[in-house]
């Protein structure tokens, strides 16, 4: 790859100007044509070039006050990172990403950064954004593609050890930031395979499995243990857990799938996406009858929700080979969750948006399998607690849609299963989180942390690295004082005037 | 010492039916009975759930009866000693609720006697007295007598052809039990789905409070994706963390037969495909 460098245009973009590096159009990356993919798992965009990345990273201005590193959740050292690539040395931009995201190939590739940091770049004002995310992918499939994956160093043993419950995103940050102060540390996964929704949720064609278990290698290198079949709270509880480690990290996720508690929900053929897609991904269901888990062959496919994991759910379908495919949304468009490429793809794919429609009930046939989803028209009415402008039904706009598969893309809950089996943890009653101070990660029992999706509700990777970043230092800071009563990390206490500034909003 | 989930015993115990001993150590010490693991072969297989029959602490392992339906038991019928399961997870599901009721009808149907063996232990252990009922379609399928007389104080018997035992059904062997000796305090049932549905039936018009372990289709195990869900009571509940154990006047039998048949035809597909390999194999 690197002698399709081209030293001497490097040399010449050096030179630009601001006002001429704003001339460059943001760099698009070439991607699988919609016909072509409808068919297949493999990952939809390419990625840059090496040319068109270092040709993207001219575009950054270098800011001298980079606001896009204060839309970054974990707060990378974007313009540092950028600065690398556009000078061609990509090593140094990879070196430079990974002192703050360590899995930056699939924060790359799943991260919103339309809403963070790509929203406050400057160049978002009078142009298109930086692209951030693209760069981010290219260092990080650059490194993996060269072989040039290095395994951060090791601290110095410490003699204490840490056990993990979970291996998503939250879990594996927590394991390598604390393998990096020298901790000895277990993950305990209850699944197979490692990742958490990485793997069993986000399919294939948005990220590719083989990237995550190539950045999950790494962890293991680093001397981390992954037990996997291990489900706490069955094969042993957390009081047990804390005899044998000194700390314990939950990060164990929103994996509990919402039902709407509708007629004909348990219908056959009706699925909770969290099933449909860990029957498709995690169990590889698209390969049967090589892989051994079938699922449903279906013709018509009707999902429900606006969410990221509707839109994977619905391109799921498309390529197990459904003719059509339904997205029933209750609101419209524009308050759709998920991230508008996610949408424009699944559009492209041939994905027919239902919006302000909402099911109220399925109906079957005498084998119990669902043949019609009967739906209702629904407006938009005044503001709801969320700022969205909340759907109402149409009173007798009812209609029914054939359909031989309903995927429930409504939302996925805390899971339960540790707090249940655990005395002395704290949970919100209403959102079923634990309850974890946000600043330091601490639960309400003594030196269990928490973070990621079990602490907050499903929210994305970035926050549960973010969390799992926290959390780290929080844990090492009570592992080496053994101090558990902390409001604040010692330096990030707020500033007075925060404080003001926090009751105002 | 054995590897992790590896195969200690592979007996055929009656036709199409086979007890396996695996090597699972953490599972055995920590199971309790009603509960079940999730097990697959290797890196193409199917996760599917199967009821622990039996756990020897001291030697870290688990017993398991298993009838050959699909591809995946059938390969398991045909896993030497010494070869290994890719993953094995549990214990699962909720365990049985085991206290002092007074008499109690432990009804095993087929292979679902197996199960029913550590339920009828308990029970036994806890000062109950244990009426075991054994039903199957002919004398070979009559699986574990032996230990299920030493874990009851009485043990019926009866076969659909009646080669073995009573001819009957086990509900009618129940039935004639209530109307000579009075009504036992608790029912349990475990079988095939039909045979609990129509042993909930009988109970129910006996008033009989009646416990049924139920086998959904499976994927985690943990509560993560809902394909496991029965209408208990007319609510949605996930078997595999509620369950597997539910109040069977409660439960819709006839929605879990139909969910249950839900991949009948992929199954098949499946289960030829392997069936037709092997001759392949055998042929060469
Ligand atoms: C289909 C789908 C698409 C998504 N798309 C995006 C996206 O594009 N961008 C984005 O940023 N976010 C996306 N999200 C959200 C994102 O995946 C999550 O916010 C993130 O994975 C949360 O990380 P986590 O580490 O908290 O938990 P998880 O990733 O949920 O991992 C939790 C892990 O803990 C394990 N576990 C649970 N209980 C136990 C137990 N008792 N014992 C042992 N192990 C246990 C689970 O098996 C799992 O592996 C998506 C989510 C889904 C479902
Ligand atoms: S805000 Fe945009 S232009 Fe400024 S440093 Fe960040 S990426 Fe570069
Ligand atoms: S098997 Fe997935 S929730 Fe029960």
């Amino acid at each position: 790859m690197n002698d399709q460098i081209d030293q001497k245009e490097i040399e010449r973009l050096k030179g630009l100007k601001n006002k001429e590096r704003m001339e460059i159009p943001r760099q698009k990356m070439p991607e699988q044509h919609p016909e072509e993919r409808r068919s297949n798992f493999r990952e939809v965009p390419h990625g840059l070039p090496p040319m068109s990345a270092v040709l993207e990273a001219s575009r950054c201005i270098q800011c001298k006050q980079p606001k896009c590193i204060e839309g970054c959740p974990v707060g990378i050292d974007i313009p540092g990172f950028i600065a690398r690539v556009a000078a061609g040395d990509f090593l140094g931009g990879i070196r430079k990403m990974k002192e703050t995201n360590m899995l930056p190939a699939i924060c790359g590739r799943v991260c919103p950064q339309e809403s963070q940091c790509e929203q406050v770049c400057i160049l978002a004002k009078r142009k298109e954004p930086v692209a951030i995310g693209r760069l981010e992918r290219f260092v990080a499939d650059w490194e993996r593609e060269q072989g040039k994956m290095e395994t951060p160093r090791v601290g110095a043993p410490t003699g204490k050890s840490v056990g993990v419950v979970g291996c998503g995103p939250a879990g594996l940050t927590v394991a390598i930031d604390l393998r990096r102060a020298g901790h000895e540390v277990v993950i305990y996964e209850a699944l197979h395979a490692p990742g958490g929704v990485l793997m069993y949720g986000i399919p294939e064609f948005r990220l590719p499995k083989k990237i995550v278990n190539a950045e999950v290698d790494v962890v293991r290198k680093m001397g981390v243990e992954i037990r996997y079949n291990h489900i706490v709270g069955k094969l042993e509880n957390l009081d047990e857990l804390l005899d044998r480690h000194d700390a314990v990290f939950l990060g164990t996720g929103a994996g509990l799938p919402w039902f709407m508690g509708i007629e004909g929900e348990n219908l056959c053929g009706v699925y909770s996406a969290n099933e449909y897609l860990t029957r498709s991904n995690l169990m590889r269901a698209y390969d049967f009858p090589r892989a051994d888990t079938p699922i449903a062959r279906s013709k018509r496919v009707a999902v429900i929700g606006g969410g990221n994991v509707a839109m994977d759910s619905a391109r799921t379908a498309v390529r197990l080979g459904a003719e059509e495919v339904y997205l029933v949304y209750r609101r419209s468009q524009v308050e759709m969750p998920a991230r508008d490429e996610e949408i424009e793809h699944a559009k492209e794919e041939g994905v027919i948006l239902k919006i302000l429609h909402n099911p109220v009930r399925y109906i079957g046939d005498e084998k119990g399998r669902v043949i019609q989803a009967e739906c209702i028209r629904m407006e938009l009415g005044e503001p709801d607690a969320s700022g969205r402008r909340r759907p109402v039904p149409l009173e007798g706009s009812e209609f029914v849609i054939d359909v031989d598969t309903v995927v429930v893309a409504i939302g996925n809950g805390p899971n339960p299963l540790v707090p249940a089996t655990t005395k002395g943890l704290d949970v919100d009653p209403r959102r079923g989180t634990i309850k974890t101070n946000l600043n330091t990660m601490h639960t309400s029992k003594k030196g269990v942390f928490a973070g990621g999706d079990i602490a907050i509700g499903a929210a994305t990777v970035i926050l549960a690295m973010g969390h799992g970043r926290k959390a780290a230092r929080s844990m090492n800071l009570y592992l080496q004082s053994g101090e558990w009563d902390i409001e604040y990390l010692p330096g990030e206490e707020p500033a007075p005037e925060e404080e003001v500034d926090k009751k105002k909003s | 010492m054995p590897e992790m989930y590896e195969v200690i015993e592979n007996v055929v115990l009656a036709e199409k039916v086979n007890r396996y001993r695996i090597y699972a150590p953490d599972i055995a010490k920590r199971r309790r009975a009603g509960q079940f693991i999730i097990l697959r072969i290797d890196v193409d297989g199917e996760r599917i759930p199967l009821t622990i029959a039996d756990a020897d602490p001291e030697a870290g392992t688990l017993t398991l009866v298993v009838q050959e339906v699909g591809k995946t038991t059938a390969r398991m019928t045909r896993l030497k000693l010494g070869e290994r399961f890719l993953d094995v997870v549990g214990p699962l599901g909720a365990p049985t609720h085991i206290e002092k009721f007074g008499t109690v009808a432990v009804i095993g149907g087929g292979i679902g006697i197996a199960p029913a063996h550590p339920i009828a232990q308990a029970l036994l252990e806890a000062g109950n007295r244990v009426v075991s009922i054994l039903g199957a379609r002919t004398q070979s399928l009559i699986i574990m007598e032996e230990e299920m007389r030493r874990a009851s104080d009485e043990v019926l018997v009866c076969t659909d052809d009646g080669s073995y035992g009573t001819h009957g059904l086990v509900t009618d062997i129940l039935k004639e039990r209530i109307e000579s000796e009075g009504k036992p305090d608790l029912v349990f049932a475990i079988g095939p789905v039909i045979m609990m549905k129509f042993v909930c039936k009988l109970t129910a018009e006996y008033d009989i409070p009646t416990v049924v372990s139920l086998n959904p289709i499976m994927v985690d195990g943990t509560g993560m994706c809902g394909g496991c869900r029965v209408s208990v009571g007319g609510k949605s509940k996930f078997a595999c963390v509620e369950g597997p154990e539910f109040d069977g006047h409660q439960v819709d039998f006839e929605e879990l037969i139909k969910r249950q048949a839900f991949y009948r035809e992929q199954e098949k597909e499946s289960y030829e495909c392997f069936l037709a390999e092997c001759r392949e194999k055998n042929t060469k």
